[in-house]
């Protein structure tokens, strides 16, 4: 307790030791050989987040992102359990990425140019497009995210959170003070007790809180207004092309396979009776595309076995049956409104 | 000169050491910029002229987000030194008054400053500033309608509004806060406020920290023979100046410089600021760590502006040390 400062960003520092003790650890190439080896995907996840990735009380974890490291340990080991979950808080996120300690991140986090470009990092392909927004209870009879002049504004640092809400604050002359947590409990803790008039982060994020953390969420209303745009989906690393096109490609698999219509439940029957030209090459049937990424021919049929479509994954832990309520809006499929394109497997 | 003696063997072994020191820290230092550049990460403290972009809660001086990263740092390096300098304050002073109630000869003044310091100094301080903070947030009454005291001093979940001293006018007045209804909503305008994180710090630390100071000041009194006292009586001298002239200015030999590395333990400890949302350095700095990506460059400067503090504070406090210790006259 007395050391605080070198007893917190443990992970930056071990980080710092890894980069300074040279590439012993596998990178550049070496992921997914490091991954077969030790038979277990190394998943950055969050802390705890309803819906994205978030621990049961008997240790199992669910959500969004956690399907993703599930989908992708299935693809690559056969078995959607071989994955260690790694929680992170978000300052210390990306250095565990870089380092090495992670091999994949799927912790909610934005795809921005700063950290595409520059900071040794890929992103890969996106499973949930958000904006960021505003709750604030219901009691303070806000009709929207213009009129917090002059509040305070609880917020998790380490974020894009922060800046998008300092531009919106800028360009409304709206003098929002942000109140600064590293950690996500402490934010909502801080939120709850009637620190902050608002709190501010991705929209998904809101409704979790608010449907996990709030005592009575009907006393929190979500403020109609997003102020930015946030492309959540994995991350990897820089220099390893291969372990990339894996996660990305798994990714894109989950979505296709929602648009053509292969489900967890249907996926055997339409395996052995399937006459649709994209099913059977999606389950490996007719083309090996497993190959190209340096896996077998049932890569994606496990994944979809293992974790369900897209669509699946999105109504199991975010959909309108689960507490938080979402809507597909811009995540529905692109013929049906949305964003969701996957590029075609072939 | 040759390697037989003594001397020029030590001064070989003195070179050796110090040129593998500089050759370990080049080569790490190297290594680590080499692997940086190789994973595409980008380094280097050019980032510090850039645009901030991001606002903080409390500052000392005036502070906006369209300012670079440096001005930002700086706004935590005093956020950071406001609550150390009065930390450091309340916890010598409260902490001299709890050390005197532990040799009192008042039982009940003895017992409760036992109690108090056996209390705060085992309950880890994160815990503290925690309790502190629910304390100050969650069962405060709102911003509209605060507690107050004499109507110039308020206190809500919003922070403490206190009179200040303001410059108006070429003459020093005190700007007393009031409370008034804007737009059918209770505020309270005018006066110093500062936020219940900075309140709940400057508390926790002070207050944790008193109680090892207390316990430095019980044993420099005891470690002032009884004699002295003995003999100060026999002079004739009262009991409280016994204490000022007698034991204290001995006892303080004995206390300042483990004294020191109490302060210096507060101000280190004062990072765990970001704990509870004061916009301390380290908190700055991980924001600034966040969107620039600059891992190693701000943990570098963090631990440089932490070093260099707690080396100044030990240099005045060897200072003040040298001043009190005991002189052939």
């Amino acid at each position: 307790m007395h050391t605080p400062l070198t007893a917190r960003p443990l992970h930056t520092l071990i980080a710092l030791v890894l980069l300074a003790a040279g590439s012993v650890n596998a990178w550049a190439g070496k992921t997914l050989d490091t991954v077969k080896q030790r038979d277990q995907v190394v998943c950055g996840v969050n802390t705890g987040l309803a819906g994205f990735g978030a621990a049961d009380s008997q240790g199992k974890w669910t959500g969004l992102d956690v399907d993703v490291c599930r989908a992708v340990a299935a693809a690559v080991l056969g078995s959607a359990d071989k994955v260690r979950y790694v929680p992170l808080s978000a300052p210390q996120r990306f250095t565990a990425l870089q380092s090495g300690e992670v091999d994949v991140l799927s912790r909610n986090t934005t795809f921005t140019m700063t950290r595409d470009a520059s900071m040794g990092l890929h992103q890969t392909a996106v499973t949930y497009y958000d904006g960021q927004g505003f709750m604030t209870p219901a009691k303070n009879n806000l009709k929207s995210a213009k009129q917090l002049k002059g509040a305070t504004v609880c917020v998790q640092s380490g974020t894009t959170t922060e800046k998008n809400l300092t531009d919106f604050s800028r360009a409304n002359k709206l003098d929002i003070k942000p109140v600064v947590f590293e950690k996500f409990d402490a934010a909502n803790a801080a939120y709850f007790a009637g620190r902050c008039k608002a709190y501010t982060t991705d929209a998904s994020g809101l409704a979790s809180i608010r449907a996990k953390e709030a005592k009575t969420p009907k006393e929190h209303v979500i403020l109609p207004e997003l102020i930015s745009k946030e492309p959540l989906g994995p991350m990897v690393r820089r220099g390893d092309d291969e372990w990339l096109a894996i996660v990305k490609w798994t990714v894109y698999g989950l979505i296709e396979a929602e648009e053509v219509g292969i489900t967890a439940a249907n996926i055997d029957a339409l395996k052995a009776e399937s006459a649709d030209p994209v099913v059977l090459r999606l389950l490996g049937k007719s083309d090996d595309t497993g190959k190209l990424l340096g896996l077998d021919r049932d890569w994606l049929a496990r994944a979809i076995g293992a974790v369900g479509n897209y669509g699946e994954m999105f109504e199991r832990h975010l959909g309108e049956k689960t507490p938080l309520g979402l809507k597909r809006g811009l995540n529905a499929q692109w013929s049906k409104g949305g964003l969701q394109y996957a590029m075609p497997i072939r | 000169m040759h390697l037989q003696s003594r001397r020029a063997r030590a001064l070989l072994y003195q070179v050796l050491l110090v040129s593998l020191l500089v050759a370990l820290s080049f080569w790490l230092f190297n290594n680590t910029l080499t692997n940086l550049r190789a994973r595409g990460i980008q380094s280097g403290f050019d980032f510090l002229f850039d645009t901030a972009g991001f606002d903080i809660g409390e500052s000392m001086i005036s502070y906006d987000s369209t300012q670079a990263y440096s001005q930002a740092f700086l706004v935590g390096l005093l956020n950071t030194l406001r609550v150390s300098v009065l930390g450091i304050l309340i916890c010598t002073v409260w902490g001299g008054l709890l050390g005197l109630g532990r040799v009192s000869h008042n039982a009940l003044a003895r017992g409760l400053c036992y109690g108090y310091t056996e209390l705060f100094r085992n309950i880890p301080l994160l815990l503290q500033l925690f309790m502190w903070y629910v304390l100050l947030v969650e069962f405060m009454p709102d911003t509209d309608a605060p507690l107050h005291l004499n109507d110039w001093l308020f206190l809500s979940k919003g922070g403490l509004t206190l009179p200040w001293l303001i410059h108006a006018d070429g003459a020093w007045i005190w700007d007393v806060p009031v409370w008034r209804i804007v737009e059918g909503v209770g505020e309270v305008a005018g006066g110093a406020s500062v936020t219940p994180e900075f309140l709940a710090l400057t508390w926790g630390l002070s207050l944790y920290t008193a109680a090892f100071v207390a316990e430095l000041v019980r044993a420099g009194i005891t470690a002032v023979p009884l004699g002295q006292t003995e003999a100060a009586k026999s002079v004739g001298l009262s009991a409280w100046q016994t204490q000022r002239l007698v034991v204290l200015p001995q006892a303080m030999r004995v206390v300042i410089p483990p004294l020191t590395n109490q302060y210096l333990n507060l101000i280190k400890n004062s990072s765990l600021a970001v704990a509870i949302g004061y916009p301390d350095l380290v908190n700055i700095s991980n924001t600034a760590l966040n969107q620039t990506g600059r891992a190693v460059e701000c943990i570098a400067i963090v631990m440089a502006v932490y070093l260099t503090l707690s080396l100044l504070t030990a240099a005045l406090m060897n200072v003040y040390n040298r001043r009190m210790a005991l002189r052939a006259r």
